[in-house]
């Protein structure tokens, strides 16, 4: 099926190409629903950036009260209405009187020669049901939507053809006057208006789409600046930024060194953590580092107002207000319960694109939470995100650790998981003390410290102090202290015992040394005295041979042998 | 056209049966109770449709009764016949009447 696009942002990717070409697509919702926008923006985009010119009958409105309306649009109307754009008046005259049967052939033929006049190729019939509320029986309204149909079909003109969803029983012919319509149609869309927890939230649903695949869900959507805005889901192949591996600064040194070199260009970062927990400071240092680095910021404050902000942050050594009287910097408070989530976010892109901002700090994103529906809050954040990032912008997010919520993802809003880097700053609140730890959960794409930090904020900033594991507990603040003196003293002592200990084994080697020479002198001198006395044994030993030999020579008395035996026993 | 005519404006769509039937039910209509004092001038949309967009005319088959001031519209094959007899009080005489006006339905 051949499709014609609407131009209207989102609608376009919810139905996958636009409406069908050459036939109708029925605009069903309550008052105030934004049919009649959604219909004249379709004809302004038309004629504006399609080069198909249209027609619009006001079946219910005047045409002139139509125009004034979406003056605010930006869509210059007038200039429309001499080239491109023909508004029809339709609407039955109230002292109209009926009698009998009515048709809307004599409409059509009027339409007919203008379409022929001005090449149009769109038309928009808005509430139609005023006039099928003519008709008397269900034959004739069926008799008339089939005419229309018919008609459409042989001009090949896309129509859209709006109708109230609600009191729309023709109580005469018996039947809901949309009814036929809606099975006449190629493509049915339905819009809502509801209150979400006492906040305004508006839907978008197609509900039939013939011959094509299509978003089945209920969007969000908003009645902006430029007239609807429909929160299309996010197609992740859509025009990405180019990815970069720059590195940008986090506004903390050692940060910057726990992440491997800073935040890349274009990520999303998360700073989750209780109240007071100095993620807004951590927020305002990257701020601050972007300004340094002539980037234009936008920083959104759902906590305080600018000035606040900028005192505030003045108090530990971060300085905004240069960068604000510079226009570098943008600071923007806003109230989180006074939009839907879906105008939060709305505002920010606007406020972003005016601004040509490169890094963007929503403080927090969890505020949105409280913009209405809890889910219609975390789509937003996703899809801030990826607008961040399909612009290339650098974003950091706080948000708020709700414990009381469902912690599926640990974040009110779960953007954990969407988030490039996700930092937690947590409270230990130990002897008497309460002080703040820095953690990375997780950060893509880079190699990324493990190591717990002690955030410290003081005049000059941030800074962040390795903390103490002892015994499988984690010291910070004066605990820390305590442990770095002790263990510096504990330190200093080793080192004294180390060396009295060395001085004594010197002393001692020197000692042995000294013995040791002594007794080789002893040495000496006892084998000296050996070998002397073995010499003097020697000679004693052959004199008393010798003397013997000389004594028996002398008496003759005994037998040589024998005497010698004797001798020796002797 | 003599000074006290009821003067009839029936813009109709060609051959279409509620405009047919409305032709016919004006003029049996006229017939009955304005015999010789009116006119009727029909303007077919088909044939001239910016005449009809000029005079704000889009449903079909309407009728405007240029005389009256204001001139008044009824729209409709006028198969409702007191609506007529309302619309042009004034302007009749019921017991110029002979018979009754019996509208197609």
């Amino acid at each position: 099926m051949t499709k014609t696009l609407t131009g209207i942002p989102g609608l376009d990717a919810i139905t996958r190409g636009g409406l069908p070409q050459g036939r109708a697509t029925l605009v069903a919702g309550g008052a105030g629903s934004g049919k009649s926008i959604l219909a004249l923006q379709f004809l302004v985009n038309g004629a504006r950036r399609y080069g198909e010119p249209g027609i619009f009958v006001a079946f219910e409105e005047q045409s002139r009260r139509i125009v004034s309306n979406a003056e605010s649009f930006g869509w210059d109307l007038p200039s429309l209405e001499r080239n491109g754009l023909f508004f029809l008046d339709a609407q039955p005259n109230p002292d109209l009187i009926q009698s009998g049967k009515v048709d809307l052939a004599g409409m059509l033929a009027v339409l007919e020669a203008k379409v022929k006049a001005m090449g149009a190729r769109r038309v928009a019939f808005d509430a139609i049901d005023v006039v099928l509320a003519l008709m008397d029986d269900p034959r004739s309204v069926r008799r008339e939507v089939y005419r229309l149909h018919t008609w459409l079909a042989d001009h090949g003109l896309t129509a859209i053809v709006t109708g109230k969803s609600a009191a729309g029983y023709n109580a005469v012919a018996g039947i809901e006057l949309l009814d036929f319509l809606q099975f006449m149609v190629d493509c049915s869309v339905s819009l809502s208006h509801d209150l979400v927890d006492g906040i305004s939230q508006r839907s978008l649903r197609v509900t039939k789409l013939r011959g094509s695949a299509f978003e089945e869900n209920a969007t969000p959507f908003v009645i902006g600046l430029a007239g609807l805005e429909i929160a299309a889901a996010l197609d992740p192949a859509a025009g990405r930024a180019r990815v970069t591996s720059e590195r940008i600064s986090s506004g903390v040194d050692r940060l910057d060194t726990m992440l491997g070199g800073g935040y890349y260009r274009g990520a999303s970062v998360l700073l989750t953590g209780s109240p007071g927990t100095a993620k807004t400071t951590l927020c305002a240092s990257f701020a601050e580092a972007a300004c340094r680095r002539g980037e234009k910021t936008l920083l959104i404050s759902f906590d305080s107002a600018a000035e606040e902000l900028v005192r505030n942050m003045k108090s530990v050594g971060i300085e905004l207000a240069e960068f604000v009287g510079s226009g570098m910097l943008a600071i923007k408070s806003a109230i989180a319960s006074n939009n839907n989530a879906e105008l939060h976010l709305m505002r920010i892109k606007e406020l972003a694109t005016m601004q040509g901002a490169r890094c963007i700090v929503v403080d927090p994103l969890s505020a949105l939470a409280k913009a209405g529906d809890h889910g219609v809050g975390h789509s937003v954040a996703e899809r801030f995100i990826g607008w961040t990032k399909e612009n290339g912008i650098t974003s950091v997010c706080s948000s708020l650790l709700d414990r009381a919520l469902p912690a599926s993802e640990g974040t009110p809003l779960q953007v954990s998981t969407i988030a490039d880097t996700w930092i937690h700053l947590d409270y230990l609140v130990q002897a008497g003390e309460r002080n703040r730890g820095l953690s990375i959960m997780k950060s893509r794409g880079t190699a990324h410290s493990n190591q717990v930090r002690e955030l410290l904020l003081d005049r000059k900033g941030v800074t962040l102090a390795d903390v103490y594991t002892s015994d499988g507990a984690v010291l910070m603040g004066t605990l820390r202290w305590a442990k770095e003196r002790t263990e510096r003293l504990a330190g200093e002592a080793a080192l004294a015992e180390t060396d009295h200990r060395r001085q004594r084994v010197t002393l001692e080697l020197t000692d042995l040394e000294a013995r040791s020479v002594v007794v080789q002198g002893e040495l000496v001198l006892k084998r000296a005295e050996a070998a002397r006395l073995t010499a003097a044994a020697a000679s004693v030993s052959d004199e008393l041979v010798s003397a013997q030999i000389d004594l028996r020579e002398k008496r003759h008395a005994d037998d040589a042998e024998a005497g010698a035996g004797t001798a020796v026993h002797a | 056209m003599r000074e006290h005519d009821v003067v009839f404006r029936l813009y109709l769509a060609g051959q279409l049966p509620n405009s047919q039937r409305a032709l016919a039910n004006l003029t049996a209509f006229c017939r009955r109770y304005l015999a010789d004092r009116h006119r009727i001038e029909v303007v077919d949309v088909f044939e001239c449709p910016e005449r009809a967009l000029a005079d704000n005319v889009l449903l079909t088959p309407t009728l405007v009764v240029v005389t009256l001031l204001p001139p008044r519209t009824v729209v409709g094959d006028l198969s409702d016949a007191g609506v007529l007899l309302q619309v042009l009080d004034r302007e009749i005489d019921r017991n110029e009447a002979t018979t009754e006006f019996v509208p197609l339905p």
